[in-house]
């Protein structure tokens, strides 16, 4: 169809137009029931040990007051050694990491070389700079490559904070503290995990936009351990299998009709078992 | 805010359909774009409207004064012929050109963002109208 009010093409990425029917859409609202996003009220940390990166999140997304997705993957791959958990709104979070993802593999495809982690946290830094924070989210890098283990923060406006441990999300502050009381250089793996385990545990506790499981991710010189769920919450969810045991209907009358077969004609196949 | 002044800073950078009115003399053109608010014509409605409109022109502008001020003068100069030239193997107005010389030396054969996925113009529904495309173009209309 030939539109004849189209006199250049529309440059291609973010299209503006119809910015100004929402804004006089939501001024029809009372009391603004336009539908909210999915976010990942969230908690998210990651803790640097001896040998790699611990990272850690919860499973819990929620839209508005009611939780949209009980098991929701918060680790996003971004590299064979780098990983990141993701806080905010859940599509940003997800089509961000999966952009950067992308760009990094065609640049390790072109240069024959793994990606370092500096380079995935300036590409972040970049776009979400260049949207003014309009992308909602904070996302924490972690990952092993060829100058060390590294993890950073990258908030929605494109700031950079670089720390052994830090945490992330709606829950931040309660992982914080109890990263910040427990938190030693050069740990031990299973110190390390169990340290992140209950950073997210005092999130979940204390934080009503995350909770159910948690998730964990070790990233080593060796490779990755995707542990997901590393811990299971108590509260679980009904069964979701619906079989019903038998004797659940009554049976009332059973008719049983034995079929005649004759054999017509029989022929025998050798099967060759090589 | 100075409205005459804002007017002109957007004549300056790349036009912008809809933000500057299109028919003759000036004058919105109420059979092809519909009526006008003052509102809307002043001010872009979204934060990021004006800033992703010019925001190849813009990043272009700095990385070539940076690079006027390492290297000296010639290596922009070299660098924007070679643009202008690849800026020029175009189709019509109304096809789609792939650009591929002028991908090539931004770089944008080897990133993926936003402009590759979200309103693709190959895979647009709707199409100009040839003719007035090519007036347009030719600065006929």
């Amino acid at each position: 169809m030939a539109l004849s009010n189209v006199l250049e093409t529309p440059l291609p990425g973010f299209n503006f137009d119809n910015a100004a029917r929402n804004a006089a859409l939501e001024g029809l609202y009372d009391g603004g029931q336009t539908p909210k996003p999915m976010k990942t009220g969230t908690t998210i940390a990651g803790v640097v040990f001896k040998d790699g990166v611990v990272l850690g999140a919860d499973t819990r997304a929620t839209s508005g007051e009611v939780v949209a997705d009980k098991m929701c993957s918060k680790i996003h791959y971004i590299a064979p050694n780098i990983y990141c958990c993701g806080a905010g709104t859940a599509a940003d979070t997800e089509k961000t990491t999966e952009l950067l993802s992308s760009n990094l593999t065609i640049f390790s495809q072109t240069s024959g070389r793994n990606p370092r982690l500096v380079m995935a946290v300036n590409i972040l830094q970049d776009m979400l700079y260049r949207y003014h924070g309009q992308i909602g989210a904070s996302l924490i890098l972690g990952g092993v490559d060829c100058t060390g283990n590294h993890l950073y923060t990258v908030g929605p406006y494109g700031s950079v904070n670089k720390m052994p441990y830090l945490a992330m999300g709606s829950g931040d502050l309660a992982a914080l503290g109890i990263l910040e009381d427990r938190y030693q250089q050069d740990m031990e793996l299973d110190t390390a995990k169990e340290l992140v385990r209950v950073a997210i545990h005092a999130g979940i506790m204390n934080d009503l936009a995350s909770g159910n499981n948690i998730d964990i991710c070790v990233i080593t010189r060796e490779g990755v351990d995707y542990i997901r769920p590393y811990q299971e919450s108590e509260y679980k969810d009904r069964n979701m299998k619906y079989r019903y045991r038998p004797g659940t209907t009554p049976v009332l009358t059973k008719k049983v009709v034995p079929l005649k077969l004759e054999v017509v004609q029989e022929s025998v196949q050798q099967m060759e078992t090589i | 805010m100075n409205t005459r002044g804002l007017r002109s800073q957007l004549k300056d950078s790349v036009p912008v359909a809809g933000l500057c009115p299109q028919g003759a003399y000036g004058v919105q053109d109420s059979l092809r774009s519909g009526f006008t608010s003052v509102k809307n014509e002043l001010l872009p409605s979204h934060p990021l409207e004006l800033s992703e409109k010019n925001f190849m022109l813009n990043q272009d502008k700095m990385n070539f004064s940076s690079l006027r001020n390492i290297q000296g003068l010639h290596a922009p100069l070299k660098l924007q012929m070679e643009y202008r030239a690849a800026r020029q193997i175009q189709r019509l107005p109304f096809l789609q050109s792939s650009n591929l010389a002028l991908d090539t030396l931004r770089g944008n054969d080897e990133s993926i963002g936003f402009e590759d996925i979200l309103n693709d113009p190959t895979q647009s529904e709707m199409m100009g109208e040839p003719h007035m495309m090519v007036e347009y173009k030719l600065g006929l209309m």
